[in-house]
């Protein structure tokens, strides 16, 4: 059977000195979340050459790829890197092993929210969806301004229909995103 | 098949001249529209998709299954709204446990979502596809006199596996809709890299998002251009809002390219919204 992660270091020693301890269940969770050409990564950073986000900080996508391998979790799941990426897909269509980075990155910010890390701003803009069904409010003179343009006052959408809003509001409670925002995170 | 109109929550609720924009040019065209009623946010790829995926792709099905419901095809002028969209209809077709889950969810709504029920359309594409350029011309009443920096975004053609709209690396189907007005659609260095607003980025590091934006910024003005063209409200907030927030002299407009088409056909500039924008549009038309 394929074994995820590296081998020879489960004991978190190797030759009497104490060594990280990966968590080999971790690569295996985002191959069962969709992300299995994870695995196909080579490291040779095509990724990093061509991330608008790494071209102005110093983050390195082949580096948190690298370390979603080998299972060093708690450090992918507590990085600040996880949510530098602006999902323009570049590196995902640049990759010549093809593997889905973007996509892999969206399923370790899944994991990395289930952890519990949810910054200030973005438990605010949840709040939104959580609260009105859209991810931003609708103020008076955005109300005015629809209205000199010929428009609603208010969006034909769930904005505009109290029922409909309620509807979609269950679905974010049924799918557990209005308890994942209340929680916030760390 | 007629077009459910899905307005989504950057155009309507801070730059309204877009939804009024994509309105009139559309009737103008000929191609009439419903709006898509009871729609929520798509919800937005980067802080939805980001935290969790089941609620992203269940929300994306009741609206596709509301547009199911219509009996259209559901159209967005947004490429977040069109990223969510597609790609969570992609997934449904693609994942029949995906499907049963989320339509279990949907049961209780008295509603039900169907593998390739509707299609999913960007308002760029289907004017590049489905209408014909002397259709378009013909709706013309004058010509634009402008050098304009075509920016596609991200989510339109990416994945690309998945869209097959156009080559991701080298696109011209915007570029192609921009020169039908008359104006000239610019070569530049990194016309395909992002904005930097995208993926929770612009809420969680504003500061990273606008030193991207200042590096697209000063290669679009390096290249002369007399302004922005975009086919997403966010790519157009960044834009908007970041030359502000850069306190340079940039002052170089931008517009969604149903508001450049709402000038085209010389549709009074009042309708087009421009009094939201942060960067003045003054142009020499």
């Amino acid at each position: 059977m394929f074994k995820y992660g590296i081998s020879g270091f489960e004991s978190g020693h190797y030759m009497g000195e104490s060594v990280y301890k990966p968590d080999n269940t971790f690569p295996q969770q985002i191959v069962e979340r969709g992300g299995t050409t994870l695995l196909r990564c080579f490291q040779c950073g095509t990724c990093t050459g061509s991330c608008p986000s790494g071209r102005q900080t110093a983050f390195r996508i082949r580096k948190l790829i690298r370390w979603a391998q080998l299972g060093i979790a708690d450090k992918v799941l507590a990085s600040e890197d996880l949510w530098m990426c602006t999902t323009c897909y570049t590196c995902q269509e640049r990759c010549p092993r093809g593997v889905e980075i973007t996509d892999i990155v969206m399923t370790m910010r899944n994991l990395a929210v289930e952890a519990g890390y949810m910054q200030e701003a973005h438990v605010r803009i949840g709040g939104f969806l959580a609260k009105t069904g859209h991810l931003l409010p609708l103020k008076e003179p955005m109300m005015k301004a629809r209205k000199s343009l010929g428009l609603d006052e208010t969006p034909p959408t769930v904005l505009a229909n109290k029922k409909n809003q309620e509807l979609v509001l269950n679905i974010i409670k049924e799918t557990g995103f209005t308890d994942l925002v209340k929680k916030g995170g760390k | 098949m007629d077009l459910a109109f899905f307005v989504g929550c950057i155009a309507p609720l801070r730059y309204p001249g877009i939804e009024s924009a994509t309105r009139e040019v559309l009737e103008r065209l000929g191609v009439s529209i419903r709006d898509l009623e009871g729609a929520s946010c798509c919800p937005a790829p980067g802080v939805t998709r980001s935290f969790d995926v089941k609620t992203w792709v269940t929300m994306a099905a009741r609206n596709i299954a509301l547009a199911e419901r219509q009996g259209q095809n559901i159209m967005t002028v947004c490429n977040g709204c069109f990223g969510s969209l597609f790609e969570s209809a992609h997934l449904l077709g693609e994942d029949p446990a995906l499907l049963r889950d989320v339509n279990d969810i949907l049961e209780g709504l008295n509603m039900t979502v169907t593998p390739h029920g509707v299609e999913v359309r960007h308002f760029a594409e289907f004017l590049a596809k489905d209408v014909s350029d002397n259709t378009i011309k013909k709706s013309f009443k004058r010509k634009l006199d402008l050098d304009v920096a075509v920016h596609y975004g991200c989510h339109f053609l990416k994945p690309s596996k998945i869209k097959q709209l156009d080559d991701p690396e080298r696109p011209t189907m915007v570029d192609k809709l921009v020169e039908l007005t008359g104006a000239r659609s610019l070569e530049y260095k990194d016309k395909q890299m992002c904005c930097g607003a995208g993926g929770g980025v612009r809420a969680r590091h504003p500061d990273t998002a606008l030193a991207m934006t200042k590096a697209k910024m000063d290669i679009i003005k390096e290249a002369g251009a007399d302004c922005i063209v975009d086919v997403c409200p966010f790519c157009h907030l960044q834009y908007d809002k970041g030359q502000k927030a850069l306190g340079k002299d940039y002052d170089i407009p931008v517009l969604h390219l149903a508001q450049l088409y709402g000038l085209a056909m010389d549709i009074d500039p009042k309708l087009l919204g421009f009094e939201a924008h942060d960067i003045p549009v003054k142009l020499k038309v």
